[in-house]
């Protein structure tokens, strides 16, 4: 039976959930990076400015593999020290937790400069009627600029999902079960390298194409009011 | 920071450098070759000929690098006959695997980067060549390729970048380039801080360097002057 895999075919499920899981956290801190490197970059202050440049082109000018590797063997000194501050010994950073760090960094790191063309292009008059409306600097942001940025951010932030999406198989090399390492555990075993592999190929291929979809419809729904209709 | 073992490691890391840019710069360049009848095929007017271009990009588009690598790397060794095949010495090596698969994954990106460009290309200069006289190939070899090299070279820029910076995942087959030798002299004096912090910004200094490499290009290239007309 071809779904059977040799009885490989549930741990490559629960590895699929894993890379997705990865992914979906990642996602969520890697915006968060990105919102704040963008506002960081586009504020009036110099030394937030620089601060927000220096973010996006250190972390845009190394490779994702280093950054994962980095954060989890680098930080466990670090690590240690605090787990000793506050008494647990043990303390240590998961793979997963690691592998959402790196890529989120990553992914924020390229966000930024999503955010900051989608900011640019809100015209500077909504800032101000915000501001001669009587609100304060962070509700103009909040309620007027923000809503309106997501429409324009969107097709950027789609790319760099599939980007992640991709990249979280280089968190198999630290030793997280996902996707990848289930099925390097697979080859070990069944002696089958390409078929695993082509599998896994196929799986991540799936991954996008749904990611495609679920974009195409949140772009469409994002967008609505603003499609004139021939 | 242990600064007198970065300093003593960094004849090393040099070496690492060296293998990282020779696999970078192979496999742009062989990339380039494989992406330019591909392009072209995908920016045509019929379907059957965009379609073949279109399943090569959409699969290597949407897997990983590392997937690909190890389908080249562990994967053909499955098969008797290509291990019986001429080819066997050739992808047998760590070497030859990476730039392989790297040429093949960014050959895709660079085919669609292409597929834009020849697109861009203003159809009026193309209607021009054609009224001049020239047949279909002689537009498409002495008006629109060079009209979308310089179109699609910051493209083109950024995928090398890329590439710097993917290569980093051949340390996973064995390759000493700079990410494996780092691990490896991790291995040894237990120090990831310092050495991935040396390694890093030995890609920092090859992007620099790139970027403002292809900056001259585009001068050369007076990729400026052709713009906003």
């Amino acid at each position: 039976m071809i779904f059977d895999l040799h009885g490989f075919g549930p741990a490559l499920m629960a590895g699929t959930l894993m890379t997705i899981k990865l992914a979906l956290s990642a996602l969520c801190l890697g915006l968060v990076l990105g919102l704040l490197g963008a506002l960081a970059k586009t504020s009036p202050h110099k030394p937030l400015q620089w601060l927000g440049g220096t973010y996006s082109t250190l972390v845009r000018g190394i490779p994702e593999l280093l950054w994962v590797l980095l954060i989890y063997f680098g930080t466990v000194n670090l690590m240690r020290s605090i787990g000793e501050a506050i008494g647990m010994e043990s303390l240590e950073l998961s793979a997963f937790a690691a592998g959402t760090i790196a890529l989120g960094l990553c992914f924020g790191s390229y966000a930024t400069e999503v955010f900051r063309g989608a900011i640019l292009a809100i015209p500077r008059g909504h800032r101000e009627a915000g501001q001669a409306l009587g609100l304060s600097k962070g509700r103009t942001f909040w309620r007027i600029i923000l809503p309106q940025m997501w429409r324009i951010a969107l097709p950027g932030l789609g790319n760099l999902f599939m980007i992640l999406m991709k990249d979280t198989a280089l968190v198999s090399v630290i030793g997280l079960e996902e996707l990848m390492r289930r099925s390097q555990i697979a080859v070990t075993s069944s002696k089958e390298p390409f078929t695993f592999f082509l599998v896994a190929a196929f799986i991540y291929l799936g991954l996008t194409v749904v990611a495609m979809t679920a974009l195409y419809f949140i772009e469409r729904r994002a967008s609505r009011g603003f499609v004139r209709s021939a | 920071m242990d600064w007198n073992v970065i300093i003593k490691y960094l004849p090393r890391l040099f070496d690492g450098a060296i293998l990282t840019l020779e696999l970078v710069a192979f496999a742009v360049i062989a990339g380039l070759i494989l992406a330019l009848p591909m392009g072209i095929a995908r920016a045509s007017r019929h379907w059957y000929v965009r379609a073949l271009p279109y399943g090569y990009i959409f699969f290597f588009r949407g897997t990983p690098l590392l997937v690909q690598l190890f389908l080249v790397y562990y994967g053909a060794a499955q098969f008797d006959v290509v291990r019986q095949g001429p080819l066997w010495p050739y992808l047998r090596d760590p070497y030859w695997c990476a730039v392989l698969t790297m040429t093949l994954h960014t050959a895709a990106y660079i085919a669609e980067i292409l597929r834009g460009a020849i697109q861009a290309v203003p159809p009026g200069e193309v209607e021009a060549a054609r009224a001049l006289g020239m047949s279909r190939a002689q537009a498409m070899l002495h008006i629109i390729l060079p009209r979308a090299a310089r179109i699609g070279l910051p493209a083109y820029s950024n995928e090398v970048i890329l590439m710097l910076k993917a290569s980093a995942l051949a340390s996973t087959i064995t390759l000493l380039e700079l990410t494996g030798m780092a691990r490896t002299i991790i291995a040894r004096t237990y120090l990831p801080v310092e050495i991935f912090f040396a390694a890093g910004l030995f890609y920092l200094a090859i992007a620099f360097v790139l970027v403002k490499g292809f900056k001259l290009l585009e001068l050369w290239l007076r990729v400026d002057a052709t713009q906003g007309r």
